[in-house]
């Protein structure tokens, strides 16, 4: 009788779980699922009706928006975002690792001093610095061009990352490092032989956060890119809200999908690199 | 044997020197100006001019918008922090459990997170929330009347905060990661003694999170502060500037105006608000944090 009830218990007490899940992730998704379908919908349906299915599919908002208002196509901006992002991303995962590599394996003077730092300006508010970096790069000549953005990522300039890759290398085992080093390898061909390939995944959640977060960026290119030709998707997209006041609401909808669908498309490809990174590494977000 | 050793240490420095240079240039020299430029009167078109307090005291006395945008980032960050940690520990805490579909579920909690403070999902919600928008047809379901989400000075930084509570996914992620990490042997022992599920929570759960629990609160306090993208896309600090934040001041006052120093000058106070904020945090963790090992403490 007693474990008739407690069943009974659990079992409506899954039922409600579930409900709340289903629901909840429901409120979650839906204005995802919903800036899909109004891309396909016609102008006036979108602010007609709640549902995710358009009445009539309408294909021609990504064409017409695809063009732009201006000068440029969203062609243009799509390309220098790719032209701004991947390097960041190979330098990002390069320089990071080697700097890990560098204070999960060696003693030097000073580093513990160092490290202290990294870890106090994985806490040092962005902000703080924007002016006075803003001031430097206009004298070196850097602004109006992606240079602001690739040329700190060759000097591990994230120190989440650094972080997470020198959490990452401790936790190898150091055996095979040793037989390497009886064997005659150097440092530098036990990183590119035997740590680097082990860090692979690593390197893969560094990639896809860098990716992400300099895909998404809009403070950064909103300081640093002036000119129209060398505009991102943030900024193509600002600028394409802002001059457009009411109409096409289609249009914009489509390109704000279009901004999105690499990051959808790297979360569903990678979702187990992601989890790992973030679980390592506490990443902001 | 030394010098091998000392041999190996150049290296090891050698390795980090990037980061180093990095550091120096990209950080401790803009951190130093930054100090240096709030004291000055600079444009750009000419040398920095010394002019000693008289940005902070323009600041505090006569700029009109500041004590307003400081208002506005306090309350989005009193509004936004609390709200996203506790989502993200009531969701984490459902999503622990051995559930059938569970990983479908964590996608989709975590989904919205990945596009952070980006401008398509600002554009996205400027748009759910506008009077004849989405939020409003879907209360009409229900014979609510529409509510001015975005356009009511006393409703919009609600609804603008309420973009970064909908974000909650990375905080959610790190409590999953540390629940699964605590050992089922303390709830067992805690069953048969005959603790409540409340207790057990409290007793148990809420000591084992309370590291990650600190680490969210301040990164997330510390994101809060800076936020940006968000209201300057989906309302630009209006209506009245009631959602104008102090980030939006600095970068008005430096990159329309053209104020360098007096931008400067603000970036420093909303730094030391930063710094006052994680204090607090810092020293009122040593009450509530419980950590296994000493290291684990910062």
């Amino acid at each position: 009788m007693y474990s008739q009830n407690k069943i009974v218990k659990n079992t409506i007490s899954l039922f409600i779980t579930y409900a709340f899940l289903i629901l909840f992730g429901l409120f979650m998704i839906y204005p995802l699922l919903w800036v899909v379908s109004a891309a396909f919908k016609s102008n006036d349906e979108i602010f007609k009706s709640l549902s995710l299915f358009p009445q009539k599919i309408v294909t021609d908002s990504f064409i017409k928006g695809w063009q732009g208002t201006g000068q440029y196509t969203f062609g243009r901006f799509f390309a220098n975002n790719f032209i701004l992002v991947i390097p960041v991303v190979f330098f990002t995962i390069i320089s990071s690792t080697l700097v890990a590599y560098g204070f999960a394996r060696f003693n030097f003077p000073l580093k513990r001093l160092f490290f202290v730092i990294l870890i106090s300006t994985l806490m040092l508010p962005d902000s703080v610095n924007l002016i006075p970096r803003y001031i430097l790069f206009n004298a070196f000549g850097w602004v109006d061009s992606y240079k602001p953005f690739i040329i700190p990522s060759m000097f591990a300039s994230t120190p989440f990352f650094v972080f997470m890759m020198i959490q990452f290398m401790r936790g190898l085992p150091r055996e095979i490092e040793e037989a390497a080093i009886i064997d005659g390898c150097n440092s530098f061909q036990i990183l590119l032989r035997i740590t680097g390939p082990l860090c692979k995944t690593a390197m893969i959640s560094m990639g896809i956060f860098q990716f992400i977060w300099t895909w998404n960026d809009f403070l950064g290119p909103l300081i640093y890119i002036n000119s129209v030709e060398k505009y991102t998707i943030a900024l193509g997209l600002r600028m394409c809200v802002d001059s457009a006041a009411a109409i096409a609401w289609n249009q914009i909808m489509a390109m704000t999908v279009i901004a999105m669908l690499p990051c959808i498309i790297i979360f569903f490809a990678a979702q187990k690199y992601f989890v790992e990174g973030i679980a390592t590494s506490g990443i902001k977000g | 044997m030394t010098a091998n050793l000392k041999r190996k240490d150049l290296v090891g420095l050698l390795y980090v020197l990037p980061w180093l240079v990095g550091f120096l240039v990209f950080k401790l020299y803009p951190f130093i100006m930054s100090f240096v430029y709030s004291f000055c009167d600079y444009s750009m078109l000419k040398p920095p001019k010394f002019v000693g307090l008289y940005n902070f005291i323009y600041m505090f006395t006569k700029d009109e918008l500041f004590p307003k945008a400081l208002l506005n980032t306090l309350k989005y960050v009193i509004i936004t922090v609390p709200l996203k940690i506790s989502f993200a520990l009531f969701v984490a805490i459902i999503l622990n459990m051995k559930l059938k579909g569970i990983n479908l579920f964590r996608t989709v909690y975590y989904l919205p997170s990945i596009f952070g403070g980006s401008v398509a999902i600002s554009i996205l919600w400027r748009f759910l929330f506008m009077k004849e928008g989405i939020v409003n047809k879907f209360l009409g379901l229900f014979g609510i009347e529409g509510i001015n989400w975005l356009g009511d000075p006393r409703i919009a930084m609600f609804s603008v905060s309420l973009l970064a509570v909908w974000q909650f996914g990375s905080s959610m992620v790190l409590f999953l990661a540390r629940l699964k990490e605590i050992p089922s042997e303390l709830y067992e022992a805690a069953l048969v003694d005959g603790a409540s599920r409340l207790k057990m929570f409290t007793k148990i759960t809420l000591p084992m999170i309370s590291p990650i629990m600190f680490f969210n609160l301040v990164m997330q306090t510390i994101n809060a502060f800076q936020e940006f993208t968000g209201p300057y896309i989906i309302t630009g600090g209006g209506p009245v500037n009631s959602t104008y934040l102090l980030s939006m001041l600095i970068y008005d006052n430096a990159f329309k105006y053209f104020r360098m120093g007096y931008a400067a000058a603000l970036s420093w106070v909303q730094f030391v608000i930063i710094l006052i904020f994680t204090a607090f945090i810092f020293r009122s963790s040593t009450y509530w944090t419980y950590y296994e090992y000493d290291e684990g403490r910062f």
